[in-house]
């Protein structure tokens, strides 16, 4: 093989399905993590609005869904995935069980960065008569941008190795590749330029977020 | 201006306060006093409405605070500025951002609220660090800002939770001295909690001790450290007695605002006149506000105690005569 057609028609391809798969599913993973993260540190036991019930069915739901492993639980959701997307294969329906399995990680990562806000910055926002809401945006989360941004990054890293698991399952992208030309077909030049594509990728995604933390922080 | 009667407050079933009764007039500056876990920030954040308490009642101009609920409640705190120990500046914030925030929440008009936030920036001396971020600034310059953000919206009422603690007694005294600048500027009621005694002096014209969740004492400052000083010992940590001898005689000679006319050179009269010889045995002088105050403790022979005390009295001296045996005061 040719390392033109090594790249052009193997590789290339591939990483654009993972990129794709990747940065939609991070966005949906951290909008969906960022609203159960704010309802997880608004309604703890020492949080704005303290109620055990809603504290205690979404807590749950997220540790019933984080104990699973990813590849079993995307074969145990193809049902709801295909009712949603219509569909058990591809990008979109890996982008579905993706945001399934890592919005709850997301969740805890960044109700661990709000619990780290110093709680007398929420009482001086009380005292000169903010509401929860002006509380959330000004205080909780703008004053743990740095440790979200930390804990994200590695939420990004681990959103990848996702992408590339998904591929087992008919997802595409440079982990359908790996398993395809390096598993089944025992092509060591591909298998190991995945990898190499891969490690390039996580130093890129912690290079930016070490840089978007020096200037946040 | 605040009237607390009968308030309890209990954290679970341990009361934090117990049947607490204080008035505060408008312009005081008024100390709460107490050992560490007497109540006393539980009390301060039951005026703000931060804590709520279960019985009795605390009224801020007649308004009941445990009746307001929601957005009357936020009002009201925006009437009361707060200012704690550790400055709850926002990091991440500049210094202008951060005296901002409180007229951001209330949504002031930009323009105004940047002219209100420069004017109370230049009062604390802190106009030329407007663009600092809190991480750059010393302590006692992030409290001065911590004073600009807590009058932003021109309070009625400053609370101030242990807000010289944590610095060092010329920061301190800085800080104390532009509270009481802008209690004299604004009539602005304050109230003070410390463990500090020199703050209580310094600034405080009233005060109450918490013991316990309950109030050990109120009054006026000079008066309590002059005259009722079992009540301070818990909070000094130090004996208010003395070693005394048989056969001797004890006066105390009190020098305050309101103890007595003549109290200049007492003592040098007292020597030359009567020709009595007189050991100072303990006391002391410190400033009360504005005011110098304190005692000195004489011992004369007990056949001279009553010469020593016509004197006194003649001259118009406040002075009282301590017990001689058993170390107790009359």
């Amino acid at each position: 093989m040719t390392i033109d057609r090594l790249i052009n028609s193997i590789i290339l391809p591939g990483l654009g399905s993972t990129l794709i798969m990747h940065i939609v599913s991070c966005i949906t993973c951290f909008v969906i993590g960022l609203i159960f993260a704010l309802i997880l540190a608004t309604t703890n036991p020492h949080g704005l609005n303290p109620n055990r019930l809603v504290y205690g069915i979404v807590s749950t739901i997220i540790n019933v869904l984080r104990s699973i492993p990813f590849l079993i639980l995307l074969i145990a959701i193809i049902p709801v995935t295909r009712a949603v997307c219509g569909t058990i294969i591809g990008t979109k329906a890996a982008i579905f069980g993706i945001t399934v399995a890592a919005s709850p990680m997301v969740a805890r990562l960044l109700e661990s960065s709000f619990k780290e806000v110093n709680p007398v910055l929420i009482e001086a926002a009380k005292s000169f008569g903010a509401n929860d809401l002006q509380i959330i945006y000004h205080i909780i989360i703008k004053e743990s941008i740095p440790s979200a941004v930390t804990n994200l990054t590695m939420a990004v890293v681990n959103i990848l190795g996702f992408t590339a698991m998904a591929g087992v399952v008919g997802a595409g992208g440079l982990g359908a590749v790996a398993l395809t030309y390096g598993y089944q077909n025992f092509d060591d030049l591909v298998m190991y330029s995945t990898v190499v594509v891969l490690i390039i990728l996580v130093q890129i995604i912690q290079w930016a977020g070490n840089i978007i933390y020096a200037k946040v922080k | 201006m605040i009237e607390i009667r009968g308030l309890c407050k209990k954290f679970g079933d341990i009361p934090v306060l117990q049947g607490i009764d204080i008035d505060i007039m408008e312009g005081d500056i008024y100390g709460l006093v107490g050992v560490s876990g007497a109540g006393k920030s539980t009390l301060l954040r039951c005026i703000n409405g931060l804590i709520p308490y279960e019985e009795g009642s605390l009224q801020v101009d007649g308004v009941e605070i445990s009746g307001l609920k929601g957005r009357q409640l936020r009002e009201f705190r925006s009437s009361v500025g707060m200012i704690f120990q550790q400055f709850s500046l926002l990091e991440r914030m500049t210094v202008l951002e951060n005296v901002c925030l409180p007229m951001k929440c209330l949504k002031y008009d930009k323009k105004l609220m940047m002219e209100k936030a420069m004017k109370n920036l230049e009062l604390v001396g802190m106009a030329d660090k407007h663009k600092a971020l809190p991480r750059e600034l010393s302590g006692g310059q992030k409290q001065r800002v911590a004073v600009a953000r807590a009058m932003a919206s021109e309070p009625k009422i400053l609370l101030c939770d242990e807000a010289t603690s944590a610095l060092d007694p010329n920061i301190t005294q800085s800080i104390l001295e532009l509270l009481k600048e802008i209690n004299r500027k604004s009539n602005i009621t304050m109230v003070v909690v410390t463990h500090q005694m020199e703050v209580v002096k310094n600034i405080c014209s009233k005060m109450s001790i918490l013991s316990h969740g309950k109030l050990k004492i109120s009054g006026g400052v000079e008066d309590i450290f002059l005259n009722h000083p079992e009540a301070l010992s818990e909070l000094l940590g130090e004996s208010t007695e003395f070693p005394r001898e048989k056969g001797k005689a004890y006066i105390e000679i009190l020098k305050s605002s309101d103890a007595g006319k003549n109290t200049e050179c007492i003592l040098s009269a007292l020597a030359i006149q009567t020709g009595i010889h007189f050991d100072i045995v303990w006391g002391g002088l410190a400033k009360y506000c504005d005011e110098v105050a304190g005692n000195l403790v004489i011992s004369i022979d007990d056949a001279q105690s009553e010469q020593v005390q016509k004197f006194l009295s003649e001259k118009q001296a406040g002075w009282r005569l301590l017990e001689q045996k058993g170390g107790e005061r009359v």
